[in-house]
């Protein structure tokens, strides 16, 4: 280091680096244990299966025989499937009936609470208070509120008001809304939770502004309020649709698909090819069907990384 | 800023940040007003009754019925114990139905879940945040590729690997570790710590790196003492989505003897006195609801998971 005044530092770098290259050799060892959990777990249960669904999705596989490749077969077979209409279709159905009974309800829920100056808490521990039942316990209570006889709990209730009995989810109109009035009850909480945090969170002054330009409750609402969460109002709606596109216990334990597959979904039939095929598992078109789906949530997927990354930077 | 023959938002601002950090839409001003302060209250009592009707309705119906007879719920299932009282109906869920056991599978199940996901997200945070060894910006954007993935793409092909885990040719059906490992396989814990760990001052490794503290100290003794914050955000969580956990146990342990509570009350169902499953259910929401009641914070506030990914 002594030699040439201008390459000291140039060689005290390079000391240094080796250094901490020495250390980590050392450590190394160490370093590599601490990575084995992640890398056993995520190998074995996230990227090889991931790959593997690629893989499967164009091969005839079941658990006997050796898979063969058949190139596009599965994907042509589940799209002639006349089930996988019907699935798509009563997906759709059951997303947007949770987007008209699911997504306003929260938002107004959320901006009433938002003014409650005392025992907040208790309003917002009421309204999660369904979020954290076990999803087969809600269903399976929900189940027996939805009794088609006239002493079913909600036609005794609305027999009250001289309604009904409704035959509920014994009927293929009455039996997705009553699934998506369920979903809703179990989900809404979250949603509202985030939508209080967002509220609490606009700047005061932005209202005083708006009192000084002699905005009414109604203008501040509809000119702060709204503009102000919209960002989470987007991603809401965005993991909302993803979620309901995904929708597979409440119908699985409410109705099974039925009555008559008016409430079978895209995740049952892709559960019915895998686990209650009477040939077999037929977990080719399982696969196929299941990287289609993928494929569709992939555009809300990015929407949603879009979104959130610019609602991070606004912040 | 405001009007000057307004006083309340002007007094307001006077007082420190925290009063005006307190006001929402509407103002004091408004309050002042008769209509709007009646609407206001009518509108917060209104709120209130329909989140007990709503919220804690459907749970105080379960509760009152697990102790009603059969007939009663059958018959009027609005009543208030017509017939009065059938305590055993509980007992009977818990020993005949065997709750008990089907409890403690739910809770093993929870626990070993709790410990894989733990053990994986601390030492990857670990790894990926603070020794960060190269290569690691690669391994982290394949631990949040797994996040693109929906799970129902995992679905079939993850049985296949628990029927047969590739190179050790396991069969994992009915063996706990089909759910615990899996479990562990959750991109947003390993980035959660991640996070957390990356943002404790670097001063103190390198400090305890001056000092001769290799790897294995480092972790032991330096960070996981400091990160028990998240380190109860995702413990707490990992326990609650095991417990709301249906499908995946349902198609990886077929014995009924190992079974969780989640895979059982459905298939228990058709066999069981109305009375005695509804105790079931009942018996099966406690301890959800009490640890959502104890770590309430959590839950609400979003402090712990905002507030970790954050930093």
């Amino acid at each position: 280091m002594s030699t040439i005044t201008g390459a000291a530092p140039a060689a005290e770098t390079a000391v240094r680096r080796r250094g901490i290259r020495v250390r980590v050799s050392r450590d190394g060892l160490a370093t590599f244990l601490f990575l084995v959990p992640l890398l056993v777990v995520f190998g074995l249960f996230a990227w090889f299966p991931i790959l593997r669904a690629f893989v499967m999705s164009v091969q005839e596989t079941n658990l006997v025989s050796e898979p063969t490749f058949v190139g596009l077969d599965n994907f042509a077979r589940v799209l002639a499937d006349p089930q996988f209409g019907i699935a798509v279709r009563n997906t759709a159905w059951f997303a947007f009936l949770a987007l008209v009974f699911g997504y306003p309800i929260p938002i107004i829920l959320a901006v009433l609470m938002s003014e409650v100056r005392r025992g907040r808490g208790v309003f917002s521990a009421l309204a999660y208070l369904p979020v954290v039942i076990p999803p087969v316990v809600a269903v399976l209570l929900w189940r027996f509120f939805y009794q088609a006889s006239p002493t079913g709990v909600f036609n005794t209730i609305l027999g009250w008001f001289g309604l009904g009995p409704f035959p509920w989810l014994q009927d293929s109109t009455f039996a997705m809304p009553a699934i998506v009035l369920e979903a809703t009850w179990a989900a809404a909480g979250g949603t509202v939770i985030i939508y209080l945090a967002a509220l609490l969170g606009v700047r005061p002054d932005l209202y005083d502004a708006a009192e000084v330009d002699g905005a009414s409750i109604w203008q501040k609402i509809r000119y702060v309020t709204l503009p102000q969460i919209r960002t989470v109002l987007f991603v809401t709606l965005i993991l909302q649709l993803i979620a309901t596109a995904q929708v597979f216990t409440e119908p699985l334990l409410f109705t099974s698909g039925g009555p008559a597959n008016s409430t079978l979904t895209v995740l049952l039939l892709i559960y019915r090819y895998a686990f209650q095929n009477s040939l077999g598992g037929d977990y080719g078109s399982a696969a196929a069907l299941s990287l289609m789906l993928a494929a569709f949530l992939s555009i809300f997927t990015v929407a949603y990384f879009w979104l959130t990354r610019r609602w991070g930077s606004d912040s | 800023m405001s009007r000057p023959w307004r006083r309340g938002p002007r007094a307001a601002e006077t007082r420190p940040t925290k009063q005006a950090a307190e006001r929402g839409i509407v103002s004091t001003a408004d309050y002042r007003q008769r209509n709007v302060r009646w609407t206001m209250h009518g509108l917060k009592v209104g709120t209130l009754v329909f989140l007990l009707i709503v919220g804690l309705g459907p749970l105080l119906w379960m509760a009152k019925s697990a102790i009603t007879p059969t007939q009663d719920t059958l018959r009027t299932p609005m009543a208030l114990w017509p017939n009065g009282f059938d305590l055993s109906q509980l007992a009977t869920a818990w020993t005949r139905v065997h709750i008990d056991r089907y409890l403690f599978n739910t809770i093993w199940l929870a626990l070993g879940s709790w410990a894989v996901q733990l053990i994986v997200a601390t030492t990857g945070g670990f790894v990926l945040g603070v020794l960060r060894p190269p290569g690691s910006r690669v391994l982290t954007a394949l631990v949040i590729a797994t996040l693109f993935v929906p799970p129902i793409v995992l679905l079939v092909p993850l049985y296949l690997t628990i029927v047969d885990v590739p190179l050790l040719h396991w069969r994992l059906i009915d063996n706990y570790w089909a759910v615990w490992l899996p479990a562990g396989a959750s991109a947003l814990n390993v980035l959660l710590m991640q996070r957390f760990f990356s943002n404790l001052p670097r001063e103190i490794f390198e400090a305890a790196r001056v000092d001769g503290a290799g790897p294995v100290r480092l972790f032991w003794s330096i960070v996981l003492p400091m990160s028990r914050p998240i380190i109860g955000v995702v413990s707490v969580f990992a326990v609650i989505a095991t417990w709301k956990d249906y499908l995946w146990p349902f198609l990886v342990i077929r014995n009924q003897n190992l079974q969780p509570l989640s895979v059982r009350l459905p298939i228990m169902e058709a066999t069981t006195d109305l009375g005695v499953f509804i105790a079931a259910l009942a018996l099966s929401s406690l301890i959800p609801i009490a640890l959502f009641l104890i770590f309430q914070r959590l839950f609400l506030t979003g402090e712990g998971v905002g507030g970790a990914l954050k930093g």
